[in-house]
């Protein structure tokens, strides 16, 4: 038996076999549960895309996934724009729209110049959502932003006026890897935190970037500062660079601009 | 045929007097990752159960067929194919949880625990008594795990599962939470108690000295 169980040709047939059992098994499981992983991606943005907005408290757990994809349809608009330009590119639909994919391919993306959220590849349109009231009035725009923390590129939708200057909110939604320090650069997701950016200002009237994450509490105190998380020097960094990034030249500062000339969002 | 004695026996053996992590010292790598909270320990804990006592099992249906010079590549095979269906299941049935875990679910393949079981036990041993032995593992993991993560999340968060438990200063309570806990290498000091405490109930566990 066992000089028999080492042959060569034993040897062969065990390992076949095996590899073929576990990969249809591997892949029969990934085909089967592909549409469900899909849709909690999915229905994971839009829940914070609402969260964004204002239109749900995820605090409050009975939330459905029948009434976030309605609220969503109901309310938000996805809109690709064109960062270079700022222009709304009306022919593709947001909601389709992949930007990682899109972040991949170097014919729809560019390196930036000035890296300083360390983005490392940017897509050369990005999706922005319109959120619209019960009377079909704009209400709040907003912007998907990334940058890295200390240890994960972290993702964020920043909901803004429609002056596209004052900050609704901020929402942490994403990270890579295993996330920032919970309790520490994680805070990034304490309500505590993300309620100081309410109704502040990201520019001057110069047009100027005004907003910082600042440790100095003079600064915190005014339009344009947020308070520092303590403990997360790093994270609050991060959150200031995808901040200057984002709304700078290379990012979606041509679409503010845009509109701050009276430009149509 | 195992008796129920022996079933017993196999099973919760691994929890106090034979833990994989406190005496035999594997799958530390893990147990200072996930434990900052006790959602995520709880996950990972069943993730490895499910995974090791799978292993075990079909390893041990297969082991009077697996060559002995491709052996190890044998299990690793069947057990990243586990890990790979389980971390597929999670992404659809507990996406928030799967986000938190993200990497660590898909490093169960190295985790020492499941490749040692294999190893040292499944390959000897008929399925039944493998499955439990792989249960009852998973249960010793998820033991040392969910103390630790217990500690970490209350001292470090004031909080159990997510929920409030001790007030902190910065909600306007008055609990000043340990960040060192919230710090992966606080669990290694925890483990070390927990060994330590284990150990002074059963001496037996302690290292004869060189």
């Amino acid at each position: 038996m066992a000089s028999n169980k080492d042959s060569f040709g034993k040897t062969l047939f065990v390992v076949i076999g095996l590899c073929l059992i576990c990969s249809i098994f591997v892949s029969t499981a990934a085909v089967l549960l592909k549409p469900t992983q899909e849709q909690n991606k999915l229905l994971d943005r839009q829940k914070y895309i609402l969260e964004a907005a204002n239109l749900i408290d995820l605090k409050d757990g009975s939330i459905t996934k029948q009434q976030i994809l309605a609220l969503y349809k109901k309310h938000v608009k996805a809109q690709v724009i064109t960062l270079k330009t700022g222009e709304i590119d009306a022919n593709v639909n947001g909601d389709l729209f992949d930007e990682k994919k899109a972040a991949r391919d170097p014919a729809t993306s560019f390196v930036p110049e000035h890296d300083i959220a360390q983005v490392k590849r940017v897509a050369k349109d990005a999706v922005i959502y319109e959120v619209f009231d019960d009377a079909g009035q704009l209400k709040t725009v907003i912007l998907p932003i990334k940058g890295y923390g200390l240890w994960s590129t972290m993702y964020a939708f920043l909901a803004l006026e429609p002056d596209l200057n004052t900050i609704q909110n901020l929402v942490y939604y994403d990270f890579s890897g295993s996330g920032e320090t919970p309790g520490l650069g994680g805070e990034v997701q304490n309500p505590k935190w993300k309620a100081l950016w309410v109704g502040k200002k990201l520019f001057d009237a110069q047009g100027q970037l005004e907003i910082k994450v600042t440790k100095n509490p003079a600064v915190a105190q005014t339009q344009y500062g947020v308070d520092a998380l303590s403990g997360a020097t790093l994270t609050s960094n991060g959150v200031q660079y995808s901040l200057d990034f984002w709304l700078g030249n290379e990012g979606f500062g041509p679409f503010i601009d845009r509109v701050r000339e009276g430009g149509r969002i | 045929m195992a008796t129920s004695k022996e079933l017993k026996q196999v099973l919760t053996g691994p929890v106090f007097s034979n833990n994989p992590i406190a005496l035999q010292i594997l799958g530390v790598c893990s147990a200072l990752a996930v434990t900052s909270k006790m959602e995520t320990a709880l996950v990972m804990t069943i993730a490895l159960t499910v995974v090791t006592a799978f292993s075990n099992l079909f390893i041990s249906i297969i082991r009077n067929h697996i060559p002995s010079s491709v052996r190890i590549i044998v299990q690793m095979t069947i057990i990243a194919s586990l890990v790979i269906v389980v971390d597929q299941v999670l992404q659809a049935y507990a996406y928030d949880v799967a986000k938190q875990l993200s990497v660590f679910v898909g490093l169960i393949i190295t985790n020492c625990i499941v490749m040692g079981r294999a190893e040292a036990y499944a390959m000897k041993t008929p399925p039944l008594m493998s499955f439990m032995d792989g249960i009852g593992n998973g249960l010793g993991y998820g033991m040392v795990l969910l103390s630790v993560a217990f500690v970490r999340e209350l001292f470090g968060n004031g909080s159990l599962f997510g929920v409030e438990i001790l007030n902190k200063i910065s909600e306007g309570g008055w609990y000043q939470p340990n960040g060192l806990l919230l710090l992966p290498p606080s669990a290694f000091f925890l483990i070390g108690m927990l060994i330590w405490v284990i150990r002074i109930y059963k001496p037996e566990q302690v290292e004869a000295k060189g």
